[in-house]
């Protein structure tokens, strides 16, 4: 089975969220970059799986600039086999998934994962671009997946529940909570991940559909209003009065 | 011209295509646009007299329940013979298979998670949440075509003063994408989904064993509210997983949450901080979840949610 994963790089969930003076740009100064956790635990993890059981390949690609390099390595280490970056320093949405979808048309990939969101953008749009983009089937929200007989099965998440949902590959699938387990990099992954290979391929990047005007911060709150831990009745007043809970 | 896109259940519109109607409503109104709406055939809800919609365009499906599938193929028709400007929607589950798809297949721009407009110099600017809500970004088209995804309960319900009947148009047979099958479904009965909670208790580490749970089901049943849990109550496998709020679990914004011996990790709060009103219960004076709160009791919970059980009995 020939498996791509697409990598994003996130800002980690503690990063303190800054724009500059403008407005216009989030401030990395000081953030700490992760791989996409939706990306590095349940896409990439599943795809080692499969390829483990079925034999075959696990290629990770990432648009972005030298700086991600390192959380691609990341990649290789837990076990994927080679490492695709197209050299774009500052992709939206759109441009990642045209641009991943280029790359892969002519690669014959059985399966290309994503995870379901970044949780930094949170936009969740990247996997169903390249689903139309490459013209194949997209199983959304997927938190399980079994392939056997040629046949794919997955579960999804729709409105208010689940679906199983059958198909055969080739297929785009965004990876869910439950898909599978996270798995921490050993000693001779790590080793390894160092003569694995990192390709570098140069940026085609289209025009852009959406622009950010401007980034605004949320109000802050008012600060927390405290009640006695014996004033129990208080509390049943906030929910009665301020609340109208009951 | 806008177009709304419909989802029901049992014949009834779901709250989610109520919340991206009312947005469509209030988007045609300030913008002097035509608004439709599109959904699956054989819905017939009053409803949707409520908001001002020149035509309801239907579509046939298979099955019980249209897939997104469906749904592509008909927008892709509607949009092919009347080019509308936006395309509105809710980014729930169904969204968010239909979103990008549309955003290629149309070459439109997509604007996700969308909670808010405003119009600035004859053209909508839409505010999206990013950062899991700890930012928004005012976002512009630079394309024909417009997807507005909204963010699930962060605009709200208008409830609709029109009753102007609109006219029905069948889009007639389409050809879906066939190549995935869908064998099975399996819907939660009963409970509210979480996401759609108007109030939520959650317990946490603070809880300590998992025979202490009762109280935080005991407080949710007196205040109709759904209940939910921190991950490592999860890890433990003390509550499943769809009830782990957080980063990697389920982000929700009810109106009032209230967290029972959790410390507010920063990964907890990325789920719940867009909540109204949020309430903690905590012995530690210390926790971070009290920095992100609106009402705080400093004590032990073994003791405060007996009691606060206690007095909600007493006063009912």
């Amino acid at each position: 089975m020939k498996i791509l994963v697409c990598l994003s790089k996130t800002a980690d969930t503690t990063a303190r969220i800054a724009f500059d003076a403008a407005g216009v740009k989030f401030s990395e100064e000081g953030v700490q970059f992760i791989l996409n956790p939706y990306d590095e635990w349940y896409a990439l993890v599943r795809a080692i799986e499969l390829r483990d059981a079925q034999g075959g390949q696990v290629d990770v690609v990432h648009v972005g600039s030298a700086a991600s390099d390192m959380l691609i390595r990341k990649a290789l280490a837990i076990g994927a086999d080679a490492a695709f970056r197209i050299d774009d320093p500052e992709p939206d949405t759109r441009s990642v998934a045209e641009q991943i979808a280029r790359f892969a048309a002519s690669r014959g990939y059985d399966l290309i994962f994503t995870g379901k969101e970044t949780i930094d953008y949170n936009s969740s749009e990247v996997g169903a671009m390249l689903a139309a983009a490459l013209n194949l089937p997209f199983v959304s929200l997927c938190s399980k997946l079994d392939f056997s007989d040629g046949t794919l099965r997955c579960t999804t998440d729709i409105e208010g529940g689940t679906q199983m949902v059958e198909l055969r590959p080739p297929a785009v699938l965004s990876a869910a909570k439950g898909l599978a387990e996270q798995r921490i990099p050993n000693m001779k992954g790590i080793i390894d991940a160092k003569k694995k290979p990192l390709e570098v391929l140069p940026a085609e990047a289209g025009s852009a559909l959406v622009t950010v005007v401007r980034y605004e911060l949320p109000q802050e709150k008012m600060g927390v209003k405290m009640i006695a831990p014996d004033d129990v009745q208080e509390l049943v007043n906030v929910f009665k009065n301020d609340l109208k809970l009951i | 011209m806008l177009v709304v896109v419909c989802d029901h259940k049992s014949g009834v519109l779901t709250s989610n295509s109520l919340e991206a109607l009312s947005f469509g409503e209030d988007l045609a109104r300030n913008g002097g646009k035509d608004l439709v709406a599109l959904v699956p055939g054989g819905l017939q809800d009053h409803s949707l007299q409520s908001y001002r919609l020149r035509s309801v365009f239907t579509f046939p499906f298979s099955g019980d329940h249209a897939t997104a599938e469906e749904y592509l193929a008909a927008l892709l028709l509607l949009a092919q013979r009347s080019s509308p400007e936006c395309i509105i929607f809710s980014y729930n589950s169904l969204g968010k298979a239909l979103g990008g798809q549309l955003a290629i297949r149309l070459n439109a721009g997509l604007i996700s998670n969308v909670c808010g407009f405003e119009w600035v110099d004859g053209r909508a600017l839409f505010k999206k949440s990013v950062f899991s809500g700890k930012a928004y970004a005012w976002c512009a088209f630079q394309s024909e075509t417009g997807l507005v995804a909204i963010l699930p309960k962060a605009y709200g319900i208008n409830q609709g003063q029109s009753e102007q009947v609109p006219e029905y148009i069948d889009l007639g047979p389409l050809a879906p994408d066939s190549r995935m099958l869908v064998v099975e479904r399996t819907m939660s009965s009963g409970k509210t989904p979480l996401t759609e909670a108007d109030v939520v208790v959650s317990g946490g580490r603070g809880l300590k064993d998992p025979a202490n749970w009762g109280m935080v089901e005991s407080l949710a049943e007196l205040l109709h509210a759904g209940t939910a849990c921190s991950r490592p109550v999860a890890d433990a496998g003390w509550r499943p997983h769809h009830e782990h709020v957080g980063q990697t679990g389920t982000a929700i914004r009810p109106k009032v949450y209230i967290a029972i011996g959790i410390s507010g990790a920063i990964q907890h709060l990325a789920g719940v901080n867009n909540s109204r009103t949020i309430i903690v219960i905590n012995k530690d004076p210390e926790a971070p979840f009290f920095k992100a709160a609106d009402y705080g009791v400093c004590g032990d919970l073994f003791e405060v949610v007996p009691k606060l059980i206690q007095a909600l009995q007493n006063g009912q």
